[in-house]
């Protein structure tokens, strides 16, 4: 029998339908159809400059928009063979590291709520409120920040955003207490996530999963560690990984990963007080605004502000892929440039839509209420695997 | 893990393929390696590239379609490779003609290469001989045209009510450029 999972379900996070072959209770076949959020992103980011396409990038994973800025940001950069200063770099760092925090505290509330415990969502989300809280104080919105520029960051970091996050990770250790104290040794959660939703080792890489997908299938790849960008070889962070393979090691890479992004973000604003305050955009006015001020005084930095915002920045011909580790996994932009201030192409390798695929191996022959959490410990966003 | 020395996949392929053409592109701004390769020894090169222990590219990470119109070869089917073992990445490229584009899949050699080839076929209409699912994924499925082909426009739908008259009534001027069509049908 052939029974239809979604589009409006809830437990699967968002449009993501799944047409699931069953023998009585027993999956023969799941095939996820998507689509039904495809906003051709792909299509328009040909008719926009570059700039105009960083929001564009906050509504693909919406829960890390950061992240997607900052992935778009360093490709751009990387086409442009430009590398900003210092202290964007770690303010960079820090804001993703944060935005991993939130984005994994999104997981872990539905994830929970998906299988039934309801009350871990309240407490993530608790948690995950403070986070937003930071962005507005940093950008004036909630999710669509659009704080990263091509060459730094659109404007300084506020006053008191290094204290207020330094309180707030210096919290977060007694909240992971209670998510383990909840979880961890929770009978209904161990016998809903143990042994279920197995992805093994050789069949996430040659399905091309990523993130914690593929780490929690054993395999040690980490971006930042392995493929050093913005800034992370000077990072000290643990790379956690499972072995068998299963949503309750997957869990605990998550939770794991979550401490290091904690880590990450202390060093990041340990670096941040010593670099002090200074420059926090490239004052390469070819790609870059000039500040401002300058624009009020200097004929030449108003020229520059005038072509900038009137026709875009010139990128030389070529093409460059960059990725970075999302989240959710590796999310790349590769871009095509014919020299002109929009790109020819812009292609977006979403995490989400390509950790999809494993779907299928890890419910194949089990039953019905393991889709809940095979989709579950997926984190799949479906902004990002539609886009 | 060592890193591969600076042409060293260049090197094992010209060696192990000495009949076959690959073409290193060159370009101002061209920050990866990327490699030109026909389309009929696509498979056998992907395959060697995987299983190759020296070079490991155990991961179909990406697939990119682009079009080049008016320019012939008009597409490019660009594949992105990443050998966890090595920590590298590699392009790979095959051109395609305007007229009937198609390659062989890769579903063969990376299983990962199933939905991204479905993306690019829905995408630019280019054929994936040999793939075993081939339809549409992120567009409906009674479509018609292929969007990211720089000659469909970006264009306005119609739709059933909207606050834009004036956008209605003009577009801007590269959607007039390219005459639109009517994109939907119903099969129905």
């Amino acid at each position: 029998m052939t029974i239809n999972m979604g589009p409006q379900h809830p437990a699967t996070h968002g449009v993501l339908r799944v047409a699931l072959e069953l023998d009585g209770e027993r999956i023969l076949k799941a095939e996820p159809i998507v689509g039904y959020l495809h906003t051709g992103m792909e299509k328009q980011a040909e008719y926009k400059t570059y700039t105009q396409s960083i929001p564009q990038t906050d509504r693909m994973d919406y829960l890390a928009p950061m992240s997607n800025n900052l992935a778009f940001c360093l490709a751009v950069e990387k086409l442009l063979g430009v590398t900003p200063p210092l202290r964007a770099v770690h303010a960079r760092v820090l804001l993703t590291e944060l935005t991993r925090l939130a984005s994994h505290l999104v997981w872990l509330g539905t994830h929970a709520m998906d299988i039934g415990a309801m009350s871990m969502f309240f407490y993530t989300f608790r948690e995950r409120e403070e986070i937003l809280a930071m962005y507005e104080q940093v950008c004036g919105a909630r999710m669509t920040a659009t704080y990263f520029r091509v060459g730094g960051l659109a404007h300084d970091l506020p006053v008191g955003l290094l204290e207020r996050a330094q309180d707030f990770l210096d919290r977060l250790p007694g909240h992971f207490e209670e998510y383990t104290a909840l979880l961890s040794g929770n009978p209904i959660w161990l016998a809903r996530t143990k042994g279920v939703a197995v992805l093994p080792r050789e069949r996430a890489i040659a399905l091309g999963a990523t993130g914690p997908m593929l780490r929690g299938s054993g395999v040690r790849w980490d971006l930042r560690r392995n493929m050093p960008y913005s800034g992370y070889d000077e990072y000290e962070f643990d790379v956690p990984v499972g072995e068998h393979g299963d949503a309750f090691d997957r869990y605990l890479v998550r939770l794991e990963e979550m401490r290091q992004a904690r880590r990450i973000c202390l060093q990041a604003i340990e670096r941040l007080r010593a670099i002090g305050p200074g420059d926090y955009r490239l004052r390469d006015y070819k790609y870059v605004l000039p500040p401002k001020e300058d624009v009020k005084t200097s004929m030449e930095a108003l020229i520059h502000h005038f072509k900038i915002v009137a026709h875009g920045f010139f990128p030389p011909q070529g093409e460059a892929y960059q990725g970075i580790e999302n989240p959710k996994g590796e999310l790349g932009f590769y871009l095509v440039s014919d020299g002109s201030p929009k790109p020819w192409r812009m292609k977006v390798r979403s995490p989400s839509f390509v950790n999809l695929q494993t779907l299928d191996t890890m419910v194949r022959g089990r039953l019905v209420a393991d889709v809940i959490t095979a989709i579950g410990t997926l984190d799949i966003v479906l902004g990002e695997v539609d886009r | 893990m060592t890193p591969l020395p600076p042409g060293r996949v260049e090197e094992r392929l010209r060696a192990r393929f000495p009949g076959v053409e690959i073409r290193r592109q060159e370009g101002e701004a061209v920050r990866d390696l990327t490699l030109f390769v026909p389309a009929a020894s696509l498979v056998e090169i992907a395959t060697f590239l995987r299983d190759d222990p020296e070079l490991d590219f155990a991961m179909l990470s990406w697939i990119a379609g682009v079009d080049w119109l008016p320019r012939e070869p008009r597409f490019e089917v660009v594949y992105g490779l990443l050998s966890l073992a090595r920590a590298a990445r590699l392009t790979l490229k095959v051109a395609l003609p305007g007229e009937n584009p198609r390659v062989p899949t890769v579903t063969g050699v990376w299983p990962s290469a199933d939905w991204l080839e479905r993306e690019t076929w829905d995408f630019y209409g280019i054929e994936f001989t040999g793939h075993p699912n081939l339809k549409r994924i992120l567009l409906p499925e009674d479509w018609s045209g292929w969007p990211l082909r720089k000659d469909s426009p970006l264009g306005y739908d119609e739709v059933a009510f909207t606050h834009n008259t004036s956008e209605r009534v003009k577009p801007a001027p590269e959607l007039t450029r390219l005459k639109p069509k009517k994109v939907r049908t119903r099969a129905r």
